[in-house]
């Protein structure tokens, strides 16, 4: 029978303080019931002799401090897990939300998981074609990789994450593949639209959803994205599946932190953020990769909008020190129409190079990328050029960079969300480009190569 | 063993009541589940502990051991080619032992296996007189590291036994009459990790540590024993340019200490060590690494115990005489796990929140870099070079940890944003990096090249310097109104940054250049410039020598990528860049004169 325990001493925010309490750890799961009956879930933060300090996730609103009991549950917060939740839909604590059956457990995980031992993980080097361009040959992303899109208020980076999740799994189709989506904060249009899409597509019987919208408990969030990874790994490293795990939006997650460091009185980092806000979302996503000996994958596409679409911002500043690279939305090629707006310069797969090429692609895949990141950078600063000195400052060779830049940015990267381009077309497409400017220019690719794939009669 | 019970849980600290016999940083038992600790703060009889373990489960009311002795590594046989975690756990035996791919709490793993018989060749005899730091026999530990097996310190007297043989590591080896009596001595030493290894004394560190990598041996030389940072933005490439200097520098060992960061980055460099060929031996990479993993999901504590657990391993080969880097990355995570210990022990925050002592603790990392004659009465000299990666929030290095690492370190790799969006890689940026040994090395090849290194080198420098304020007026301008001559200028600078500056590290041939090719590919340069200099002088225009050498421009662009092998090659180039230069003057000459 576990001790019951009415001696509340403190609410503050999120935070809840018990008093004369005995046996207990630290992180453990606490149910609090509130007068009416309602059940609350908390997580000890801090013990302090026979005090306990409680984050509860649904909220303080409503609790009363005299009436309200405490139950320490003696074990962390966990999820019951089955292979019966692909195609389910559950809330942001893991609790079943549509209109199926109980989960029958096969078992319960500690949704804190464990860090993997380096040692056990295996390279991820396995190319997934996503059918988008700017991905597959610029940023690849393979299995097993974490791969955030950076994005920014009223960006399209759900069409883009939808199109991935779409197009990555039709690929592959004999192999057992599943989308853990955790929703964090979004709102119901938005959670709406990936559902849509999944139904559409039929990827829906092959999802498991976590949903905490803007109108749930904010500390609940801090629980959505555990859940998401602990059922993604149960998935991937116990049923053997590819499991593609989207976050959006790692913002609000981010938010919902400093709101619990904020109530402790914690000394606060950049921004009002905890000084250990980086470990904090390491022990997220580090939670993707590939294991040694097993067959499935967790690979992660974490969303997170920018505030004030600075990148210098802690949350996409943080992240991309521990992300395998990012995809830079752009709002400036997202006004000129572009679909999807990827800058690729700033952006960056650092899994691309073990991924890619002979055996995995094809050979000519890294010299033809290195080219056309050379050659867009090289454009875009011949059209500032031109901007502040005229078209007629530049010289024949400037003049055929612009011309690069603006086909690269029409037909390569703008090929709408719909479209789902092989790797060879793409490979195609950017040869057909690279023969706009003179051989010379093409430092970066060997004088074989061009002689096997540089298209005839440029 | 004493006992105290737990009174407090916060994360990874604990406090613990009745534990007055107890001493700072002594290393305890946390728990039932008796996890891993040191003691970092105590008052009254309350230890404040920091676990290396997580500590969820963990209550007021457990007990804590402590052990009564500090945080040690483990020294002898068997380090070189594992990989450990932060606090010298070895993490093969780590998975083998419990079975599981993850990291489980509470167990106790000895850092060197004891039963593996080692083969000791003993190189003195008895009755030799030996004192601390005296090699008395080898062990033949990988194929290119001789273990050199040296007295403890403490020890000193007439050796009375010694033996050649096969031994494990805690048979006794030798035994040496010393004032106090007889002392075992065996293949084993224990040293606490944050106390640097004694040593003679310091010596200038002024010969390079060649690295194969063109910005850093030429523009900005790092030198051994010497301490470098390289602070940058995320994917500016400061993990690669570590990895890089892990593979090629021409130590004898080498020591990468993963702070912090990726779990696959230490996957990365596990599976491909053992199949790269050093360079400098012919063996394998992994012949001479010692990897010490603390990634960012692990424990925050054990991260700042990892990178002292590091140089404490390369001060122990240091002083068997050997040249050692130390990679660690990134320093930034160790500070911040500095920093969230300090916040939970509700220390006055200074700066950004790192404690006041942050400077201080950074020096005395790179403190324990340096070039210095060992203690031991042979005088060896060894050297440990530390490269430190920092991790700026933002990318500004106006922040605490860069600003403090700059006090300390003589060579700074300023990686640069955007010149990483450029795919301009190593994205040294050759304006604001320095390396306050470049005069030394260049004297120093002066000398082993015979040439004049240091002056091409300053010469190659003018001109990135020239061409930065020439875009200037570019920008502004436009091309047009600069003179022929500065138009020359640029060209060269751009053959300078393209043509070798970058290098792809992803390419067999390009991601290593030994010294003579360096000093091949830069002379190439600037003999091209020099005879276009020379015959825009005779009166060849520029465009004329831009258009006749478009070809010639281009073998030099490729010049990297001609193998070691085949270096002749590129001075033949130069030859060839000659003629072919003489022949636009002279039938330009023809032009002028009719
Ligand atoms: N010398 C190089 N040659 C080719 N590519 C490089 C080189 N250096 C860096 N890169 C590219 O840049 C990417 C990022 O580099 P790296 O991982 O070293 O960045 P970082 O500075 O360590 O970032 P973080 O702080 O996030 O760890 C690499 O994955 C690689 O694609
Ligand atoms: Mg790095």
């Amino acid at each position: 029978m576990l001790k019951e325990y009415k001696t509340v001493s403190e609410v503050v925010g999120p935070l809840m303080a018990v008093e004369g309490v005995e046996g207990v750890k630290f992180d453990e799961l606490v149910e609090v019931q509130l007068q009416t009956g309602e059940i609350r879930h908390g997580q000890v933060l801090e013990v302090d002799g026979d005090k306990a300090m409680v984050q509860i996730f649904e909220g303080p609103s409503g609790i009363n401090i005299k009436d309200t009991k405490v139950r320490f549950r003696g074990k962390p917060l966990s999820i019951d897990v089955s292979e019966d939740m692909v195609g389910r839909v559950f809330n942001g604590l893991g609790e079943p939300m549509d209109d199926g059956p109980d989960i029958i457990p096969e078992t319960s995980l500690d949704v804190n998981g464990q860090a993997i031992n380096p040692i056990a993980r295996d390279y991820p080097d396995e190319f997934i074609q996503t059918g988008i361009s700017a991905i597959d040959h610029l940023n690849t992303l393979v299995r097993g990789q974490k791969l955030p899109v950076f994005s920014g208020s009223g960006l399209p980076h759900k069409e883009l994450a939808a199109q991935i999740a779409r197009q990555a799994s039709v690929l592959n189709s004999d192999e057992k593949f599943a989308v853990v989506f955790a929703a964090m904060g979004i709102t119901f249009d938005e959670a709406e639209f990936f559902m849509e899409d999944f139904r559409k597509t039929g990827a829906i019987d092959r999802s498991v959803m976590f949903i905490n919208l803007a109108n749930d408990p904010a500390i609940e969030r801090i629980a959505t994205p555990k859940m998401a990874l602990t059922t993604a790994e149960y998935l991937a490293f116990e049923k053997d599946m590819h499991v593609l795990v989207i976050m959006t939006d790692m913002t609000y997650y981010c938010e919902a932190l400093r709101e619990i460091s904020a109530a402790r009185r914690e000394v606060p980092g950049r921004r009002g953020y905890p000084g250990y806000l980086y470990t904090n979302l390491s022990t997220l996503y580090e939670r993707a990769g590939r294991l040694v000996g097993k067959k499935g994958s967790v690979t992660q596409i974490p969303i997170l909008s920018m505030p004030e679409d600075d990148i210098t911002h802690p949350i996409p500043d943080l992240t991309g020190y521990i992300t395998e690279g990012q995809i830079i939305l752009s709002r400036d090629l997202d006004k000129q129409g572009l679909k999807p707006p990827i800058n690729v310069l700033p952006s960056l797969s650092r899994l691309k190079d073990k991924g890619t090429g002979e055996g995995k692609t094809r050979k000519d895949h890294a010299p033809t990328m290195n080219q056309l990141f050379a050659a867009y950078a090289k454009g875009i600063e011949a059209k500032e050029l031109a901007v502040v000195l005229g078209e007629s400052a530049l010289s024949d060779t400037d003049k055929l960079y612009v011309e690069f830049t603006k086909r690269f940015e029409a037909e390569y990267i703008n090929q709408g969300f719909y479209t789902n381009r092989s790797i060879e077309d793409t490979l195609t497409l950017g040869w057909e480009l690279l023969s706009i400017l003179p051989r010379t220019e093409l430092k970066r690719i060997s004088s074989e190569l061009i002689e096997e794939f540089m298209p005839e009669g440029e | 063993m004493k006992k105290g019970t737990i009174v407090k849980v916060s994360g990874p600290l604990v406090m613990a009541k009745g534990m007055e016999h107890a001493n700072i940083q002594d290393l305890c038992y946390v728990g039932d589940m008796r996890l891993v600790g040191e003691i970092i703060e105590m008052r009254h009889d309350v230890a404040s502990i920091q676990v290396y373990e997580e500590t969820s489960g963990v209550g007021p009311g457990e007990p804590v051991e402590t052990t009564g002795e500090a945080l040690s590594v483990e020294l002898g046989p068997g380090i070189v080619s594992q990989m450990f975690d932060g606090i010298q756990r070895p993490l093969d035996t780590f998975k083998a032992q419990t079975d599981s791919n993850f990291l489980v709490r509470g167990v106790n793993i000895e850092a060197l296996d004891r039963q593996n018989k080692w083969a000791f060749n003993a190189t003195k005899a008895v009755g030799d007189m030996v004192e601390p730091g005296d090699i008395i026999g080898t062990v033949q530990e990988t194929k290119v590291i001789e273990h050199r097996v040296m007295i403890p310190h403490g020890v000193k007297g007439k050796l009375t036994a010694l033996e050649s043989g096969e031994f494990s590591l805690e048979d006794v080896v030798a035994k040496v009459e010393t004032d106090n009596g007889e002392t075992d001595v065996t293949m084993l030493q224990r040293w606490p990790v944050r106390r640097g290894r004694p040593f003679k004394k310091k010596l200038n560190p002024d010969k390079p540590m060649l690295t194969g990598q063109r910005v850093i041996d030429t523009f900005f030389p790092i030198t051994k024993g010497g301490a470098a940072a390289v602070p940058g933005p995320f994917g500016a490439g400061k993990t690669v340019v570590q990895h890089q200097i892990a593979k090629f520098s021409d130590v004898d060992l080498v020591v990468y200490v993963g702070c912090g960061e990726r779990g696959n980055e230490m996957t990365d460099v596990l599976n491909e060590f053992p199949e790269l060929v050093d360079p400098n031996t012919g063996e394998s990479l992994m012949e001479r690494t010692i990897l010490i993993a603390n990634t960012s999901n692990m424990p925050v504590a054990a991260r700042e115990a990892s990178i002292y657990t590091g140089i404490t391993i390369a001060e122990y080969f240091r002083d068997m005489g050997y040249s050692v880097a130390i990679m660690a990355d990134s320093t930034s995570r160790w500070a911040e796990a500095l920093r969230e210990m300090s916040g939970r022990l509700e220390e006055m925050p200074g700066d950004e929140g790192y404690p006041a002592y942050l400077g201080s603790r950074i020096a005395e990392y790179y403190e324990r870099a340096g070039r210095i004659v060992t203690v031991g009465s042979e005088e060896r000299e060894g050297s440990i070079t530390a490269i430190g990666a920092v991790s700026p929030p933002g990318g500004d290095t106006s922040e605490p940890v860069t600003q403090n690492t700059l006090r300390v370190v003589k060579i700074f790799w300023a990686l640069d944003s955007s010149l990483a969006q450029k795919r301009h890689f190593p994205s040294v940026n050759w304006l604001t990096s320095y390396s306050l040994y470049l005069d030394d090395v260049g004297k120093f090849m002066d000398q082993e090249l015979e040439t004049n290194w240091a002056e091409m080198v300053q010469h190659s420098m003018n001109i990135l310097q020239e061409e930065s304020e020439l875009q200037e007026i570019v920008r502004l301008v436009g091309i047009e109104s600069l003179s022929e001559k500065d138009r020359l200028t640029m060209v060269i600078a751009q053959q300078l940054r393209e043509d070798y500056l970058q290098q792809n590290a992803f390419d067999d041939v390009d991601t290593f250049t030994s010294r003579t090719k360096q000093y091949y590919m830069l002379d190439l340069i600037l003999s091209f410039e020099e005879e276009a200099r020379e015959a825009m002088r005779l009166g060849a225009y520029y465009k004329e020598i831009l258009e006749g050498t478009s070809d010639l421009r281009d073998k030099i662009a490729r010049a990297k990528f001609i193998s070691e092998d085949n270096v002749e090659q590129i001075r033949a180039l130069k030859d060839e860049a000659k003629e072919i230069i003489h022949n636009i003057v002279a039938e330009g000459g023809m032009t002028q004169n009719a």
